[in-house]
């Protein structure tokens, strides 16, 4: 900062901005108010000139700093970047110009925007309607240039808080990788990352490589024809990964301590001799790791807490699991019954055992791999004996993958009989052996006994995903209505990576025991940056779907070694240089900042304040929003840049009937969500003035308080939706917002205000007609209720 | 000799004196115009319409259409088979597919078909008439022959089950096919758009045995075309002409309505707009009079 | 028939899904339709049938074979193939219930008074006589398939609509004593007879080996 700045504010003419806007008056405000010290005016701003005359004043050091007065900050960005440069954008021309043109406009106006959008393959505006039309009124004009000069003025102001982002010196590059779990998913996600030249070391739990799948008899087809159970092929992967030069194998082991954060997890890995006693311990030894895959599978169901399945009454009843057991020991002679070792004659599967169900004790959710097991293990028996029925109980056969089809005909073919219904009660037969069955058929509607020499459950995957470090902040799904009930599956909870950090041992879970990543947009995201979660510790999956995921997570870990290298975020603020940086002095120990960061980035220091780890951190500006004293900020995005451009816009006296509605919009969903709008020529208030945030998570209230002092009579908060679908981006940042939020009535009450003047709403970006509208509803209320009283 | 030939199946219905004896007489006429021959297979007999199975076995049923294909092979070498009527044109290309998939059908059925002494080669395209028309003359053509065009008429296009179902035309879909629409147009007529009984059955056969059912069935095939402010029907297959024609009586005493809706053959549209008379265009043969279409037809 | 009929079950012992394979028309389809229902919600006569095409199938799967082949289902389809069309298994629907309703007859198990079972009956006579249909007659049993007095009946009701078809020349009086034939009667006797023969002898024999 001890460099003199000197701002250069350039103001485009292009894309309608000239015809329906003054510029010389744009300018005025700039030089003036916006104190630039140097201001100028181009047709076509990103034209290779106009960025020529932008670069020439930077290198002739008649400017330091840009404010680029022209379209949306999100478009043109790599056109309006400079190294090194803070650059600053007044949006005029989606915030202003595109989303002001109504009926009644020239169609100078929008014919300009058609021109440059068949330039950059943009939506067209519609021009039709507007031709002929009458020119826009004087006082429409007059309204449509405040906001402009509000653009200018708060684009001018935000570059004054900003500094340029530039790295720490604390980042480390280290191309190695933990792999925990020696799985298939384990397995594979070593491999690929080896085979990119990556180090890996893979942590296994038990004596041996392979995991869930080496228990196999055979597995699921995923290579067409998928007619026919195949190979797991786990030999060849265990041998494939013994074999390579840059995997080591650690098994017998666990994960005693991580600390660290990525480029420097630092990992204590204890060998334990289970034959040696409780604790088994046989040495440990710390290794530094760049990033870690977490791959430790999952847990089949146990049933023999859910009587009507009859586990516990039948030797003849057994889990799908279990019969595979029994399948590999046979190697393809044909299998008897458990319980007397009598020829099997009849088999029948039944489907969602003890899934897909609200009952207390049961798995809500659908395991995703069990028909086509079912499938696979009826071939089994077919394939020994066509003559042995096999019946496949179903309430939805679900065969997901690009096979699935393909092979659930295959078994319809070979004569596997498939049956809509409901299993009521399984029982033992009696004397004879065997189990009874009790059904509803849903197709023929009626109810069913018989029995079968075998009843395989086709039961389901808990996940091995660690202690939940949340549970206690989320309530649990369970209605706590039946007291009488079982409890809730208990699912033995023993760490896996021992973090140090302070948010807890373990990757935190979203939903049913499974960690938590971001379904839709970064599924490989977890929220420890640079841990990612692979196979059915993420999400229910079967080996194909795991491979593919265990794929996935290498690409990211070896994406999070290099930007944790170069001091750059992950996702979604990827390659942002930026990092919160905090005024010590200020803080009172609060602990907001470390317990609210949704990716557990913040730890404690010995004298209890808070210790920001930069590789962790997504620079979401949640710890921002979250701190009461505002010690925390970013080079480029402060309480400054926002809360100085919501003071610098121009607060018109009551009596002029133009009120002023601040809308602080996720740049994510939100933002875009209005771009796209103005695209398409769909207005909003005019009376709005938008500045884009990083997260809704980021948003201090002091902004809020700070607006309606200045005489704003209304603010609108608009981000993603929060819960458990969430859609934020950065997991948590919109509901601390709402919850934030919720504490602000007492304020207004404070000021004397209506509630009505703060509102939040979720927006995803298709709300491309819905974000508008929502500002347009805020006039309309705030014309209802009248202008703030606090203006003066 | 006309520019086309083809091996002609005319089918039980277009005989002499049969449900759908003016149906031939238009295709006559219209065929005429567009220089096309038809052939008829010498001696061919019934397919068994999608309703002899009773008695009928599957052998049996498809040494049926075999025997017309073994005949058209025999003596109207060369040329495809062409079925005006659906429920024909279904099952002998039913037949010459399944014999082509299944060798020892194929070969039960020659084994059958030589105490007729006749082999079945199958190697004999069967066709729709409306796929000669489509596909080998095509609107454009059909558009020039056109002298008086049906000016003023609404026609809904109900193409029914067989011509459109399990094969249909190439290129239309099973749940909304435009070709009777397009073909209307191309007559200068309008068509009813969004018909949404095109393509509902009739009741086919049993309209016979299950007469309240089909009546049903039918009731709504006409009101739809009503309410699309139909003046006629146009159909391409002799049952649906004939269930959806001749039961208005019926249905009007049952249901009270008051249906007077003439249902004709796209043959008969084109043989009037090709300037054909009444009779050649088959006029004579409608039970419920196609008024705005005579009057057409009666124009010098 | 019935001789027949206990031939079939002595022979299958309760897997009337193979039973159904080796002898009904398409009948190897049915264990590849998975109950999404589209055929049943597709059929015209929907509102009318004891069992459609989707039930039919499933209790084929559960051995149930005297409610199959005693059902009217199959015996309400009008061909219209609407089914086929919409089956996401591609199953020939409508050819597996004229295949169950011909093997029914054929085991003595279809329903008696069955009015599409009567007709069709009356249409293959019809065409086997002469090779080709004689719609008046064809009429004129009909008018007479539940007995004589209904037979006037009917006849009666019907006659408005007849001379309209006779007025027109779409109904000839005269084809009653005549009508239209094939030439070679005799020919085409035979080849139905021989088909029949190869038929009932792969039904009574077994299924041809090699098939499954």
């Amino acid at each position: 900062m001890a460099k003199e700045r000197k701002i250069g504010a350039y103001i485009c003419r292009g894309c309608g901005i000239g015809q329906a806007l003054d510029a010389d008056r744009l300018e005025e405000v700039a030089a003036r108010e916006g104190r630039a010290n140097l201001v100028r005016q181009h047709d076509f701003l990103c034209a290779p000139e106009g960025v020529e005359t932008i670069r020439a004043d930077l290198a002739s050091g008649e400017v330091s700093d840009v404010v680029v007065c022209a379209c949306s900050g999100r478009a043109m960005t790599s056109t309006f970047r400079f190294d090194g440069v803070a650059v600053a954008r007044a949006n005029l021309r989606e915030g202003v110009v595109w989303s002001r043109a109504r009926k009644g406009e020239s169609s100078a106006l929008a014919d300009a925007g058609s021109s440059d959008s068949s330039e950059r393959g943009e939506i067209p505006a519609k021009t039709g309607e507007t031709t002929g039309e009458a020119e826009v009124s004087s006082s429409e004009r007059e309204t449509m240039q405040e906001m402009a000069d509000d653009h200018i003025r708060m684009a001018c102001t935000e570059i004054r808080f900003m500094t340029p982002p530039s790295p720490s010196l604390e980042q480390t590059l280290n191309r190695t990788i933990l792999v925990v779990g020696g799985g298939i998913s384990g397995m594979t996600a070593a491999l690929e990352s080896a085979r990119a030249g990556y180090s890996v070391t893979i942590v296994e739990k038990s004596a041996t490589l392979g995991g869930f799948a080496a228990r196999l008899w055979k597995r699921i087809p995923d290579r067409s024809p998928c007619e026919a159970p195949v190979d797991p092929g786990i030999a060849t992967l265990v041998s494939e990964v013994s074999v390579h030069e840059r995997i080591t194998v650690e098994t017998s082991s666990k994960i005693s301590r991580t600390s660290g954060s990525p480029g420097k997890f630092k990992v204590t890995i204890e060998r334990c001799d289970p034959a040696s006693g409780d604790d088994g311990s046989t040495g440990s030894r710390t290794e530094t790791f760049g990033a870690i895959i977490q791959a430790t599978g999952f847990t089949p169901f146990d049933p023999s807490h859910i009587p009507e399945l009859g586990y516990a009454a039948s030797g003849d009843v057994v889990t799908s699991s279990e019969l595979e057991a029994l399948a590999l020991a046979a190697k393809g002679e044909a299998l008897v019954r458990p319980s007397d070792a009598k020829p099997i004659k009849s088999v029948l599967f039944v489907q969602c055992a003890g899934q897909r169900s609200s009952k207390p004790g049961h798995l809500s959710y659908c395991s995703g791999y069990c028909c086509a097991a079912s499938i696979k293990q009826a071939m089994y028996f077919q394939d020994a004996d066509p003559s042995i029925e096999t019946v496949v109980l179903y309430s939805d056969m679900r065969t997901p993958g690009s096979g699935g089809e393909d092979f659930y005909r295959s078994g319809q073919s070979r004569g596997i009989v498939f049956t809509k219904g409901e299993t009521s009660a399984i029982s033992a037969a009696g004397e004879g052996g065997g189990a009874r069955v009790r059904y509803r058929d849903l197709i023929l509607d009626e109810e069913v006994e018989r029995d079968f020499d075998l009843v395989v459950l086709a039961t389901g995957m808990v996940a091995n995903a660690g202690v939940d470090s949340e549970a206690n902040d989320t309530k649990t799904d369970e209605p706590d209505t039946n007291a009488s009930a079982p409890a809730a599956i208990e699912i033995p909870v023993e760490s896996i990576l021992n973090l140090t950090y302070r948010q807890g041992p373990d990757l935190p879970h979203l939903a049913h025991g499974f960690a938590d990543s971001h379904f839709i947009c970064f599924p490989y995201e977890t929220r420890r940056t640079g841990i990612y979660a692979a196979g059915p510790v993420r999400r229910p999956m079967d080996i194909a779907q795991a491979r593919e995921d265990a794929t996935g997570s290498a690409m990211k870990a070896i994406q999070a070694i290099e930007n944790a290298g170069r001091g750059r975020a992950a996702h979604p603020r990827s390659g942002d240089l930026s990092f919160p940086k905090v005024r010590y002095d200020g803080c009172t120990q609060c602990k907001r900042c470390t317990v609210e960061c949704p990716f557990g980035a913040i730890d404690e220091d010995e004298k209890r304040y808070p210790l920001f780890n930069e590789s962790r951190c997504r620079r979401c500006g949640t710890c921002m929003g979250a701190c009461p004293v505002r010690v925390i900020s970013f080079e480029n995005y402060s309480i400054d840049t926002v809360g100085q451009q919501i003071k610098s816009v121009e607060i018109p006296d009551e009596t002029e009937n133009k009120p002023r509605i601040l809308v602080l919009a996720c740049e994510n969903d939100a933002w875009p969500a209005l771009d796209m709008a103005a695209r398409l020529r769909r207005s909003w208030s005019v009376f709005a003035r938008v500045i884009p945030i990083r997260c809704l998570g980021s948003v201090n209230t002091i902004w809020v308080t700070d607006a309606l002092n200045a005489g704003y009579d209304g603010v609108m908060l608009m981000g993603c939706k929060s819960g458990e679908n969430y859609q934020c981006h950065f997991v948590k940042g919109s509901e601390m917002a709402q919850y934030r939020m919720t504490k602000i009535d007492d304020t207004l009450e404070q000021l004397g205000l209506e509630k009505e003047r703060v509102i939040t709403h979720e927006v995803a970006i298709t709300d491309i007609e819905r974000a508008p509208r929502l500002i347009n509803e805020m006039e309309r209320t705030i014309a209802r209720i009248g202008p703030s009283p606090l203006k003066f | 000799m006309p520019k086309r030939q083809y091996s002609f199946y005319p089918g039980c219905s277009s005989q002499k004196g049969a449900s759908a004896s003016n149906y031939l007489t238009s295709v006559e006429a219209m065929c005429d115009e567009l220089d096309v021959e038809l052939n008829e297979i010498p001696d061919w007999n019934c397919c068994s319409a999608s309703i002899g199975y009773c008695g009928g076995g599957e052998l049996p049923r498809l040494a049926l259409s075999a025997r017309n294909i073994a005949l058209s092979e025999e003596h109207n070498r060369g040329q495809d088979i062409v079925a005006t009527c659906a429920a024909c044109w279904l099952a002998t290309r039913e037949t010459k597919e399944r014999l082509e998939e299944d060798d020892d059908l194929m070969r039960e059925t020659n084994q059958a078909l030589a105490e007729a002494g006749l082999v079945l080669e199958n190697t004999t395209r069967i066709r729709h008439m409306v796929e000669v028309l489509i596909e080998d003359i095509g609107y454009e053509e059909m558009g020039r022959h056109v002298k008086k065009p049906l000016e003023g008429m609404k026609i809904a296009g109900y193409v029914g089950c067989q011509t459109n179902r399990p094969f249909g035309i190439e290129g239309e879909s099973f749940e909304n096919p435009m070709y009777l629409d397009k073909l209307t147009e191309t007559l200068g007529a309008e068509s009813v758009k969004d018909y949404d009984r095109k393509v509902s059955c009739c009741g086919g056969a049993l309209a016979f045995s299950e007469p309240e059912k089909s009546q049903a069935l039918i009731k709504e095939i006409i009101e739809a075309a009503y309410d699309g402010g139909a003046d006629m029907i146009v159909t391409p297959c002799p049952v649906c002409q004939m269930n959806v024609e001749i039961y208005q009586d019926e249905i009007n005493a049952k249901y009270g309505t008051r249906f007077d809706m003439p249902v004709a053959y796209y043959s008969t549209l084109m043989a009037v707009a090709y300037g054909k008379t009444p009779k050649q265009a088959g006029l004579d043969g409608h039970v419920i009079r196609a008024k705005k279409l005579e009057k057409i037809a009666g124009k010098g | 028939m019935s001789e027949n009929n206990n031939e079939m079950i002595e022979r299958y012992r309760g897997n009337f899904l193979r039973e159904v394979e080796d002898n009904v028309e398409e009948g190897e389809w049915v264990k590849m339709c998975m109950q999404c229902g589209v055929c049943s919600g597709s059929c015209p006569l929907g509102p009318h049938w004891d069992f459609g095409p989707q039930t039919l199938f499933m209790m084929i799967r559960a051995g149930k074979r005297d409610e199959v082949l005693a059902a009217e289902g199959p015996w309400m389809c009008t061909s219209c193939y609407n089914c086929i069309v919409r089956c996401p298994r591609e199953l020939p629907i409508t050819h597996i219930m004229h295949g169950l309703a011909h093997y029914a007859v054929r085991m003595g198990l279809a329903p008696k008074n069955q009015p599409t079972r009567k007709f069709s009956d009356l249409f293959w006579k019809n065409l086997k006589a002469d090779g080709r249909v004689n719609e008046l007659r064809l009429g004129i049993s009909l008018y007479f398939m539940h007995g004589f007095v209904d037979g006037i009946k009917t006849a009666l009701k019907k006659a408005p609509l007849g001379l309209g078809m006779v007025r027109t020349k779409r109904m000839n009086p005269m084809e009653f004593f005549g009508g239209h034939k094939v030439r070679d009667r005799k020919g085409f006797h035979r080849m139905l007879e021989k088909a029949e023969e190869i038929e009932s002898a792969r039904i009574e024999k077994g299924p041809r080996p090699g098939a499954e």
